[in-house]
This record gives structure tokens, C-alpha cells and sequence, in this order.
């Protein structure tokens, strides 16, 4: 397929293509010189793609006009706005901050106090909140074992979405609302032996760094009942039923399914260029599963190039059957992410190549890289980032991967950049929750916090970022980056190393398309790390490294206090919806996946929540800053525990107050906004000459208020 | 120091190498040959300050940008200073200079201020102690407000090497008079110029009329006195000439053991009860002075506990706390943590950064005087109990225990003003030894009269520096406080359950900050106060980031709203013009370093610090870190 012969009308500009050199390589691909007749060391697949790849365009042309990226339809976004956008003072949390000292503070919880704020409605009957779509399954009576309070009488809701328990005693506020999605596991503790409380007893360990424990009667099987019910609905793919986002019904005057759209964010880049290109090779995802639809490639490599590279860029499993392509493959190209508005530097991703220990070498790769060095007309050699460390990268040789060796690659300088795998964060993370949740480790809390080694972690991840960042920014060199897959470390890291360069991606909205890009559509396996609706909690592909990535987010957060438009409520809030289920923004492993299912059409985005909201999720002290580079110090001495999220459901560790210099600098802005208000009036009353201006309310003294908690 | 044994060692796993290769060079060193000129920067001696000696030719070195680079000029040494001249300060723009300290350079350090001086000899660090029978190729000066300074000598005149040498450890190191100490002839030579605002002057507590307007304040004055009873000090030359006292105390009581066993007030509550100190009376051997001290004592105790009207709770400092060893040894090794000497010795002490800290236990030290401190607060507040602090001469841990309940109790001690007051009545007049405890005579360097007491309270709460101790901002204490802390340690559990309460339900609540403060002394959340600890150290500093880019934006704002008020009360006043605007504070200062204002007058670039080393082995972890990422193919979706 001849690049720019795409049939999305209107969908890019011409002009750059227009004045493009490139159709020299129009339907020869590589120039000749880089198509040198020797066989290559990987087998490649039959060639029947040419006949794919134009079907597969056809197809995507077709789609494109109602595709993907498109809104809902309007009917669903007006109706959404009646219920949507309850008014209601913007009347605080903390209205609620007797209770509070029991509640559990997810925002979850909060979110839904305020009622139909956020499209929740109330069953008046029961004083359980309601989403539209959600039905009540059953209601026991049980002791909530709390783990800070001791145990609570109280009666447990279940529905097809959460768990809600209000406490029966009349001197505790305890309300527990819990989405079943957090829930990873759910056990059995007692039994007709024990005796006590927890006779019979449910432990249910959360995704979220906590667990519940509930004691219930002996009577009626209510437990097996209850093991039961939660078991269905909490593990609905076990169940054949679906998973709750698809029955969820919320309208929201925003849709955040259209908040990202490739085509517009890569224009925003200035892409398509000289020397990029937009192609639709993978429109039905024949090619690549795990990659979006729509890629960015270099200009001179033509899509059957690409076919070539691919082969070589990906997971050492591949079943190289008779079909065209492979179904699985990782990664397989190096696909821009990110282009240096100045320098033309570019950070481009993929998988690990398949060097095997027989240090196989593919030269339409070789090529392919060259490629890509040449795009910002530099000589400097291309920075490979391999985000793994070396001892592993020399280890999955044997499982026929690797790393690109200086004698292949002779324009490339490969650095590795020491970050662990899945397992070994997803254990690091265990031993958090064990020194935090339910009690905080007290006697040496510093060097249990150590031991974790999840700020270390934390540490080489910035520290990998950053270096990313530094080298695109200096103009010194494009970078490629990648890890064993290409969809966890190398997410974290071109991600990461976008917000450190690109202040678009700082603000609300640009932080959610950097998700949807970089994470989402670029496949990282949101549905194997977090276990959507699967039962199997030991299930090995788990890891939170999402999770990582927000930490990160957060961590550079509280170094630059004001380079962020959203603040830790927004954070939190992804954490929080990437477990409930109750948004199709984190559902699948991929795009392709996603599209089959229709999830754009058959779910509400979280985009949608948060962005009909925004202001919740602000930060006052946010200062557009454009073409600033963060560099956050990925030093020991400043990085800290996210106390807010890790440890948020220890009622005497959770920090109640809000920030006092924030508090106060939203005073300032609002006495300011109200005097030049003031002033406004006082000029265009001294224009009428209209007598005593005194009559305007609250004189300047009075206006100084203290500082009072009113959040 | 923090050896670089320290690290990688740990996990007796073979470590393998750093695959990080960092294109710069860390110690790559610029001595740019071109700036061996000299520039002529005259030395600024103060009134009374004479030159000693000095060495021309020294290269003071420089970390920028993860390198070192030199600059030449001369190192003197005055009997107030060792100064080195050769950075142009010309060069500072208006809001750096604006940020200068006028008495002490940036490159001064006061002959206190050292404290311990290193010559490098063939790459190797020596303490550097009395005569030395040979001289080093390089200084290196560690500073008591953690400032590490290299000076070369190689290029330097072996005389001068000598001269300048020997002279730094001699006036730095040789015990001195009390009447040598540059002060004096300081204070004789300049003029004594004190003009004070009355309305904003600190209360010395040097006057009868300061401790009765302080009674008066706190409405102490029902219950207690000032007396003058040691005018000139004719009782005992530890207590202030003027102190107060419970208002049915015989003054001749006072007498009796020359201050000791007398309860001496230092503060009361909303509720009349109120905060004592006594130091003990000499330990007596025989029974019969032991009875005479037992029944003076009883008497006493009658003035401030007299149930059910007044109940006072004990708290014996001496024997129930901390000692002041403790102390001391948990600050020497804090410190060191922050003598960083190069950016591979910052990197190097990362990795194990949580268990060097812990180690130290100085965090562990400030939560258990925050704690002890919130313990009297409630007995106080919440049991209308009067606290005695018993100490051998109240005048270490009882400076410190008073002062911060204080803080946390009384709104006016977190203004800038009040809490120079409060340093004033607690510290200076409650007779802290701080001659000794900073051993500023340099009587024995290695005993154990050094004691950093006063630094718990400083790391306890906010630093007063410069505008930002507003009397508005004072919550921002609270903020700080919030900083510091952690768990509990054992103690009765009928107090712990007082204590848990009292501090629950305090969190429970929202804050009044012009009330009541507690700090959280629980939770992780256990930090270093960067401001102090760090300021110094290139590679922590985060430019345009940290505490300073919020609080800027604040003071930001405060000032336009101020202007906008201003304009609206000139719209109603006259018609006339405006005022010129007065000078912005941090107006073209957006981008300050996280380090502000320390940091300001260092040179930085837009670089980013790289962690030189960064690899460390998991230990038990190591099988996982081995595995493949997964084995499942993704088929199933």
C-alpha cells in the first residue's frame, strides 16, 4: 500500500505529503540499496499481504467514516445531560467528615455520596446508591470486621456492580461501598469448628491494598450464599456474564470516547512530515493484534518493508504457521510516539528482536533503524534504550530474543536501563501492602519501606525516563525504546518521557490521550495485568505496572507542584476505575480486542466521568508552562510512599485536612476574582457618578478570612 | 563518611555491573586554564575584623552538571572568617542579590561554622588535627550548616600552603577565650544601632515588665508572679534576673537551694492551667537532708497541686526521655548523611538512602519529642492538669519539651515575632548552655558537651527565613509539623489510651490553625526537612519544583489581591492616580530551584541529574527477576 494513498478523507492534512520527495519510494518501498537480494536469517512469511493490506485499508476506509474514534451518538449525549449534570452546591466531602473516620476514603465512596452528581441515583427504599443499569442481587446481615475499628454490625448490599455496607450501630457512620471489580479474591475463614465473630467468616482481598472480612451467620447458609453471589459477580468471565460496564447505563454530557483521536494528536505533533508517515497496515489488525490500527512510520520504509521488519521484532514463540502473518506477534515495529517539535528528534517503541542465541541478524531491521536515525538529518548514532536489565536481555537470548549487538547495528548505541520485570514488581508491591495494610509497620519503618525496593523501582523507571527525555530534548539523537514485549517497561518509559517533554501532556485532557495512546492503543495488556472480571488471582501475567506508571505520574507531581493541571483526586480516580469495571476505558488487552467487542459503542469512557467534572480534579497552582522540560531528581531523598493511595484506608494515616497552602491560595484567587469584580463595578459606577460604592458587599477587611476548613 | 563500602555489598550476591553508561563524565574537572587570572574581588571585612592570613592561586571547586569544574582566587582567613575571593558576585542578577546574605558571602564560612577540616594527600582523606608535619594538595571544609567546600592547593606557593593551612586549623580548632570570641570586638567596633518597631520588637524577657506583659497575655497572672528576687543575679547566676513564679510561693523559698526545686512558670492555658519547669535539688546521700528536701519539697508541690482545685503531673526529663547523648549521637551520624563530598559519594549513598536514615535515628528522636510534647499538650488541654518538667538543671530537654508545646498550644508563638520571643524566654533566658552544647570555646573537641539540642526544635517546626514567616502564613507550620513523625513507643497504656484519644479526635476534626496544632506523629510519612538538610547539595535540587513553587504562587497572589485592595480603597477615597507599584518580592523569579533560597546563587542548567549507580541486587528476588515477562500468549482476548 502506497503511503498517503488512504482513503481517510479529511483525516490529515495534505500539504506536507504534497510537497513530500518520497514518491520515489511509492510502491518500491526501501530504495533499491536497501533491499539487498541475500536471504534473510528469519523466516519470513509467504507474501500474499499486498491483497491484505489493500482489503484491510478498504475496510478501514469504510469504517472510517463511523469508526472508532467517533462519538457516541447524539442522542445518548443529550439525553446524558439531563441526568448527567446535576447542579447542587459544590458542597464538599467533608461535609461528610464525622463519618469519615470510619469510611472507607476511596473516591469511589465520595463520588457517590454526592449523589446523581456523577449519574448515581439512590434506591430510596434501601439508602443504596444506584448506577443506572445496576441491580440488586441481595442483602445480608453481617459483622464487617474492621480492621481499625473492630467489629461493626451492619448489613451488606450486594448488586451487579458493589458491595455496599452500612453499619446497624447507631453510634458508628461505617458505610463500605466497594465496586466488585477490586475484588481479587474471595475466601472461606472458619467454619463449624471455630468458634467467635469469625466462626464463619469471608476474607476478600482488593486490588485496591486492602482487605475486607466479614462474619456472618451460621443460619440459612447465608455465607455460602454470600461466597456464591460475590463469586458470580465478581468474576463474571467465570460466569459467563458480563462484565458490569456493559450493562452500566450512566449518560454523561461529555464523551470521553472521542477525547482521543490518533489522527488529530499525531497532527498536533505535525504528523504527518517529511519524513513520517501515517499508515493504515495494520487497519484490521492482521498484522499486529496489540498495535493500534493507525501507526506512524518513517516516510522511506514502505508498508511491505514493514511486513519484512516485523518479522524480526517480536516474541520468540511465534507460531510461523501457513497463514500470511503470524497471530501473535509482540511489537513488531519501531512506531513513533513522539516527534521534537524543534529538533525533529522522534522516541519511536517496539519489541525486543528476535536475535536468538545464534545471534540471528535481519537487515531489513538494520535498515530500518538507519531509517529512522536519518529522519532528523543528524549523523549522531540512533540511542537504544532496552528498559531491561543486561543480565536479562542476555538471558532471553536463549528464548530466542536479545538485543541489538553493536556489530549489527553499527549506527546505534544501546544502553539497558536495569528495570525489573512483571513478577518482580508485582511482588515488590505484595510486600508494600504487608507493611502497610491493615497496620503500619511501626518498628522500622524506613528500612521495611526499603526492603519493599518499590521506590526503587519507582527510581529506575524515572531515572530511564529521564534519560529518554534528556536525549530527545538535547537534540543529541532519536531514540528507539524497548523491553522483552514492547506494551509494560516501554510504555512506562515513552509515556513518562513525553510528560517530562511535552507540557500538552500535563493538563486533563492531554494526560488522558498520553493513556489512550501510549497505553491503551498501543496495547499494554490492561486485561491480563489487572484480571478484569477473572477469577484466577494467582494468575502470573498480574502486575501493577499501570499502577507504577501513576505512581511515577504522581511522584513528578509533587516535585512540580505546579507544572499539572490535574491533582491527585484525578490519579486516584484512574486507580480506582482501572479495577471497578464500571468504564470500558481499561477493559482488553488491545485495540483489536476492544473493537470486536464494541467497546467504544457498548461501555461509558472514564473520560467521560472526569471530564464532565473537571473541576474536581484540578490543580489551582497549575501554570501553563509551554516547551518546559521536567526533569524530576529520581533521588532516594525525594521520592515518597504515596501515603494517600497506598495507605488511604488507615482512618489515622489518612491526611483529613486538605492542604493548607492550597486552601488558602483557592481563598486568594477567589478574593481576587471578587475584588477586580469590584473594581469592574467601581469604574463603571464612577463613570455614571453614581454615589457611595460603599453599598457593595463584604468591605476588604472582612473578606480576609481565616483560614477554615471547607472542603 | 559514607564510605563507598557501603553500598552493593548487601546482598553478598555477586552485583553485577551497572549497564548505565552516562555520556558525562562525572569527574571530569574544567580547570579552564584562561580563568587563572585572577579577578580582583576585594575582601568585606567587618567592623572589628582583621585579615590573619592568606593564600593566592587556591581553585575552589565547583559542581555543575554533574562535573567539576574550578575557579581560581585567593583563600584568607580573618579572625571572624575563612573567605575564598574569586567568583564574581557581580554577576548575580537583582533577585539573586536581593537574596544575598548580607554579613556572610557565599563563599564565608565563619571560623564556627566549621566543623571538621579533611587535606586530601594522594587522593586519600585525612582529618586534618593541630600541627601537621605535612600539607595537603587539598582542603576540604565541612560546615555546621552542612556546606562542604574543596579548595586545590597544587598551584599554590608552599609558604602560603603552609600559612594558610596551619592557620585555618588553629583558629578553627585552638580553645579560645570567651573575651577572643569575635562578638566582642565586633560589637565594640560597630555602632550599636537598635532601633526597634514596639510594635514588633521580640520580647527579650530581660525586664520585670516583659514576664508580667507575657503573664498578662497568657492570663497566667491570676495565679502566678513575676519576682526580681535574683536581681543581679544574687541567687543564682543560672536563672534569669527576673522569672516567675506560682503567687503563694515564699520568695525566700527561691533562696533556699539557689533556685533548685523551685517550679518556675513558663507558659499558661486558656484554662488557667499551666506549664512549670524545675530544675532537682542536689542529690543528698544522708536521710536527714534528704527529709529536709522532701518536706521543702512538699511544701512546694502545695503551691501548684492542690486538689481537687490544681493537679500537677510530674514529667521527669531526666530519667523518662531521651537522654542528651542520644541526641548527639543520632545528630553526628545525620549529618554525615548530608557531608556529601562528590556526586558519586550522593549517588552511591541512594540506593540504602531509607536505612541510613533509619539508622541514624534522628527522625525516630524528633517523633518522640513531638510525642512527648503532645502528651503534656493533652494533659494540659484535656485534663486541666499542670505540668512540672523536672530536669537536673531544666535547661536542656526542658527548653525544648516547653517551647514546642508552645508552638503547638499557642497561636502567637508561631508568628514570627512570637517565636523569636519564645526562642528569647525558653532558650536565652531559660539558660540553655549553648557555649557548651555548640562548644563554641572548643574547650574538648571529642567529649560529649557538643549537643544539637536546639536543632530538634528547629527540624520540629518551620524555619523563620526571611519573608516567609508571615504572621498569616502561621497554618503553614502545622503543614510542616505534619512532616515529621511516626509510630508510638511503649509506655503506660492508661496514657496511651488518654493520648490516643485526645490525638484521634484532634484529627478528626478540622483544623483551626489559629488554635490548637498537633502534628501527625504517626504513619510513613516521616521526612527530612529538605530545606535545611539538602540545601546544598546540587544533585537534590529540583529547579522549578518543591514546596518553594507553591508557596511562590501564593505569595503571588497575596500580593495581587493586596494591590487590587488598594486600588479599591483608592477608588474610594480620592479620585487620584494610582500608586506607583512597590517592588515585587519574587515577581521574575518563576523558576526557583526547590532549594530557594539557598540555592539560588548557585550556578545551574537545565540538565537533568542522572543516578551514576542505580543497579542493586534483589536478594530473595532473584529467581523472579530472572523470569520472562510471561509465558501465556494473548490469543485469548
Amino acid at each position: 500500500m502506497p503511503p498517503g494513498a488512504g482513503p481517510f478523507k479529511g483525516g490529515f492534512p495534505a500539504a506536507p505529503r504534497g510537497k513530500s520527495p518520497a514518491p520515489r519510494a511509492r510502491g518500491r518501498g526501501f530504495p533499491s540499496a536497501f533491499r539487498p537480494p541475500r536471504p534473510c536469517h528469519v523466516m519470513l512469511p509467504r507474501q500474499p499481504a499486498r491483497g491484505g493490506g489493500r482489503r484491510a485499508v478498504a475496510r478501514g476506509g469504510a469504517a472510517a467514516g463511523g469508526g472508532p474514534w467517533r462519538g457516541r451518538s447524539g442522542a445518548r449525549e443529550a439525553s446524558s445531560l439531563a441526568t448527567a449534570v446535576a447542579p447542587g452546591p459544590r458542597v464538599s466531602s467533608m461535609a461528610s467528615a464525622p463519618t469519615s473516620k470510619y469510611n472507607s476514603h476511596s473516591l469511589e465512596n465520595e463520588s457517590i455520596k454526592r449523589t446523581s452528581r456523577d449519574g448515581v441515583n439512590w434506591d430510596l427504599s434501601e439508602a443504596v446508591p444506584r448506577l443506572p443499569g445496576e441491580t440488586r442481587i441481595t442483602d445480608k446481615e453481617v459483622i464487617y470486621i474492621c480492621p481499625f475499628n473492630g467489629p461493626i454490625k451492619g448489613r451488606v448490599y450486594i448488586t451487579n456492580y458493589r458491595l455496599y455496607l452500612r453499619s446497624l450501630e447507631t453510634d458508628s457512620a461505617l458505610i463500605l461501598d466497594v465496586p466488585l471489580g477490586v475484588i481479587s479474591r474471595i475466601e472461606k475463614m472458619g467454619g463449624a469448628t471455630s468458634r467467635g465473630e469469625n466462626s464463619y467468616g469471608l476474607d476478600i482481598t482488593c486490588k485496591d491494598m486492602r482487605n475486607l472480612r466479614f462474619a456472618l451467620k451460621q443460619e440459612g447458609h447465608s455465607r455460602r450464599d454470600m461466597f456464591e453471589i460475590l463469586t458470580r459477580y465478581a468474576f463474571p468471565l467465570a460466569h459467563s456474564l458480563p462484565i458490569f460496564a456493559f450493562l452500566n447505563e450512566e449518560k454523561f454530557n461529555v464523551d470521553g470516547w472521542t477525547v482521543y483521536n490518533p489522527v488529530e494528536e499525531y497532527r498536533r505533533q505535525g504528523l504527518p512530515n517529511h519524513h513520517w508517515r501515517i499508515t493504515f497496515i495494520n487497519k484490521c489488525y492482521e498484522l499486529c493484534d496489540t498495535y493500534p490500527a493507525l501507526l506512524v512510520v518513517p516516510y522511506r520504509a514502505s508498508d511491505d518493508d514493514l511486513r519484512r521488519v516485523a518479522t524480526f521484532r517480536s516474541r520468540n514463540r511465534i507460531p510461523f504457521s501457513g497463514s500470511d502473518f503470524p497471530d501473535h506477534l509482540a511489537c513488531p515495529w519501531n512506531v513513533l510516539s513522539w516527534i521534537h517539535p524543534e529538533n525533529k528528534t522522534v522516541i519511536v517503541r517496539c519489541s525486543q528482536p528476535l536475535v536468538g542465541m545464534s545471534g540471528k541478524r535481519n537487515k531489513d531491521d538494520e535498515k530500518y533503524l538507519d531509517v529512522i536515525r536519518e529522519t532528523n538529518r543528524q549523523i549522531s548514532k540512533l540511542t537504544i534504550y532496552d528498559a531491561r536489565p543486561n543480565v536479562n536481555a542476555v538471558a532471553n537470548k536463549a528464548t530466542g530474543g536479545g538485543y541489538e549487538s553493536d556489530d549489527a547495528y553499527h549506527n546505534a548505541e544501546l544502553f539497558f536501563l536495569d528495570i525489573h520485570n512483571i513478577h518482580v514488581m508485582r511482588e515488590s508491591l505484595k510486600k508494600v501492602k504487608d507493611i502497610v495494610y491493615p497496620n503500619v509497620e511501626e518498628s522500622h519503618w524506613l528500612s521495611s519501606l526499603e526492603s519493599t525496593h518499590w521506590l526503587e523501582h519507582i527510581k529506575l523507571v524515572l531515572t530511564g525516563a529521564i534519560q529518554v527525555a534528556d536525549r530527545v530534548s538535547s537534540g543529541k539523537s532519536s531514540v528507539l525504546v524497548h523491553c522483552s514485549d514492547g506494551w509494560d517497561r516501554t510504555a512506562q518509559l515513552t509515556s513518562l518521557a513525553m510528560l517530562m517533554l511535552d507540557s500538552f501532556y500535563r493538563s486533563i485532557e492531554g494526560f488522558e490521550i498520553l493513556v489512550q495512546k501510549e497505553w491503551i492503543s498501543f496495547g499494554h495488556k490492561f486485561a491480563s495485568r489487572i484480571g478484569h472480571g477473572d477469577k484466577n488471582h494467582a494468575d502470573a501475567d498480574r502486575s501493577p505496572i499501570f499502577l507504577q506508571f501513576i505512581d511515577c505520574v504522581w511522584q513528578m507531581s509533587k516535585q512540580f507542584p505546579t507544572a499539572f493541571e490535574f491533582n491527585e483526586r484525578f490519579l486516584i480516580t484512574i486507580l480506582d476505575h482501572l479495577y471497578s469495571c464500571r468504564f470500558g476505558t481499561f477493559l482488553y488487552n488491545c485495540e483489536s480486542a476492544r473493537e470486536k467487542q464494541k467497546v467504544t459503542e457498548r461501555t461509558v469512557s472514564l473520560w467521560s466521568l472526569i471530564n464532565s467534572n473537571k473541576d474536581k480534579f484540578k490543580n489551582p497552582f497549575y501554570t501553563k508552562e509551554i516547551n518546559r522540560v521536567l526533569y524530576p531528581v529520581a533521588s532516594m531523598r525525594h521520592l515518597e510512599l504515596w501515603v494517600n493511595y497506598y495507605i488511604r484506608w488507615n482512618p489515622r494515616i489518612k491526611q483529613q485536612q486538605p492542604n493548607p497552602v492550597e486552601q488558602r491560595y483557592v481563598e486568594l484567587l477567589a478574593l481576587r476574582d471578587e475584588y477586580i469584580q469590584r473594581l469592574e463595578e467601581l469604574q463603571l459606577a464612577s463613570s455614571a457618578k453614581l454615589p457611595d460604592p460603599s453599598t457593595s458587599p463584604a468591605g476588604p477587611s472582612q473578606m480576609m478570612p481565616h483560614v477554615r476548613t471547607h472542603f | 563518611m559514607l564510605g563507598k563500602g557501603v553500598v552493593g555489598g548487601g546482598g553478598g550476591t555477586k552485583a553485577p555491573k551497572p549497564s548505565f553508561v552516562s555520556y558525562v563524565r562525572p569527574e571530569e574537572i574544567h580547570a579552564n586554564e584562561k580563568e587563572v587570572t585572577e579577578k580582583e574581588v576585594t575582601l568585606h571585612l567587618l567592623p572589628g575584623e582583621q585579615l590573619l592570613c592568606e593564600a593566592s592561586t587556591v581553585l575552589k571547586y565547583v559542581q555543575e552538571d554533574s562535573c567539576q569544574r574550578g575557579i581560581y582566587g585567593k583563600l584568607v582567613c580573618t579572625d571572624f572568617k575563612i573567605a575564598f575571593l574569586g567568583d564574581d558576585e557581580s554577576a548575580l542578577d537583582n533577585d539573586e542579590a536581593q537574596f544575598k546574605n548580607k554579613v556572610i558571602g557565599e563563599n564565608d564560612i565563619t571560623l564556627h561554622c566549621v566543623d571538621q577540616i579533611y587535606g586530601v594527600f594522594d587522593e586519600k582523606k585525612k582529618p586534618l588535627f593541630g600541627q601537621l608535619k605535612k600539607y595537603p594538595e587539598k582542603l576540604i571544609i565541612h560546615c555546621k550548616d552542612l556546606r562542604v567546600f574543596h579548595f586545590g592547593l597544587r598551584y599554590t606557593k608552599e609558604e602560603e600552603v603552609k600559612r594558610i593551612v596551619s592557620g585555618i586549623i588553629h583558629h578553627t580548632q585552638a580553645p579560645k577565650l570567651l573575651k577572643r570570641l569575635f562578638l566582642f570586638s565586633y560589637a565594640a567596633a560597630a555602632q550599636n544601632n537598635t532601633a526597634t518597631d514596639p510594635k514588633n520588637h521580640t520580647v527579650m524577657f530581660d525586664t520585670l515588665k516583659d514576664w508580667c506583659w507575657e503573664l498578662e497575655r497568657t492570663k497566667g497572672n491570676v495565679k502566678y508572679k513575676a519576682v526580681s528576687v535574683n536581681e543581679g543575679y544574687k541567687v543564682c547566676v543560672r536563672l534569669p534576673a527576673y522569672f516567675v513564679v506560682p503567687i503563694s510561693l515564699p520568695e525566700e523559698d527561691v533562696l533556699r537551694f539557689q533556685g533548685h526545686g523551685i517550679p518556675i512558670w513558663c507558659w499558661s492555658c486558656h484554662n488557667g492551667c499551666a506549664l512549670l519547669k524545675m530544675s532537682a535539688l542536689p542529690k543528698e546521700q544522708d536521710d536527714g537532708s534528704l527529709q529536709i528536701q522532701k518536706s521543702f519539697l512538699d511544701g512546694i508541690y502545695k503551691t501548684i497541686h492542690r486538689p481537687p482545685y490544681e493537679i500537677v503531673k510530674t514529667e521527669d526529663l531526666s530519667t523518662n526521655f531521651l537522654s542528651l547523648q542520644d541526641i548527639q549521637t543520632a545528630y553526628s551520624k545525620f549529618k554525615q548523611l548530608f557531608l556529601i563530598d562528590n556526586s558519586t559519594e550522593f549517588w552511591d549513598t541512594d540506593i540504602k538512602w531509607f536505612s541510613l536514615l533509619e539508622n541514624s535515628s534522628w527522625l525516630d528522636i524528633i517523633r518522640r519529642c513531638l510525642k512527648k510534647a503532645i502528651e503534656i499538650a493533652e494533659c494540659l488541654e484535656a485534663q486541666n492538669m499542670n505540668v512540672l518538667l523536672l530536669e537536673e538543671n531544666a535547661s536542656d530537654l526542658c527548653c525544648l519539651i516547653s517551647s514546642l508545646v508552645q508552638v503547638m498550644m499557642d497561636p502567637h508563638c508561631r508568628t514570627r515575632v512570637g517565636f523569636q520571643s519564645l526562642v528569647q524566654k525558653e532558650w536565652i533566658m531559660g539558660g540553655h548552655c549553648f557555649l557548651d552544647r555548640c562548644n563554641h570555646l572548643r574547650q574538648s573537641d571529642k567529649e560529649e558537651h557538643q549537643r544539637q539540642l536546639s536543632l530538634p526544635l528547629t527540624q520540629s517546626k518551620s524555619s523563620p527565613k526571611r519573608g516567609f514567616f508571615r504572621e498569616e502564613t502561621d497554618h503553614l507550620i502545622k503543614n510542616l509539623l505534619g512532616k515529621r513523625i511516626s509510630k508510638l513507643i511503649n509506655s503506660s497504656d492508661e496514657l496511651q489510651d488518654n493520648f490516643r484519644e485526645f490525638y484521634d479526635s484532634w484529627h478528626s476534626k478540622p483544623t483551626d490553625y489559629h488554635g490548637l496544632l498537633l502534628p501527625h506523629i504517626e504513619g510513613p510519612e516521616i521526612k527530612v526537612w529538605a530545606q535545611r538538610y539538602l540545601r546544598w547539595i546540587p544533585e537534590a535540587q529540583i529547579l522549578g519544583g518543591g514546596r518553594v513553587a507553591t508557596m511562590s504562587k501564593l505569595l503571588e497572589m497575596m500580593e495581587e489581591v493586596e494591590r487590587l485592595q488598594e486600588k479599591i480603597e483608592e477608588r474610594h477615597h480620592s479620585q487620584g492616580a494610582l500608586p506607583a507599584e512597590g517592588p515585587s518580592l519574587l515577581r521574575s523569579s518563576a523558576r526557583l530551584s526547590s532549594l530557594f533560597p539557598f540555592a539560588l546563587l548557585q550556578r545551574h542548567s537545565s540538565k537533568p541529574v542522572l543516578p551514576t549507580s542505580g543497579w542493586k541486587a534483589l536478594g530473595d528476588e532473584d529467581d523472579l527477576a530472572k523470569r520472562e515477562d510471561e509465558f501465556v500468549d494473548l490469543g485469548d482476548v
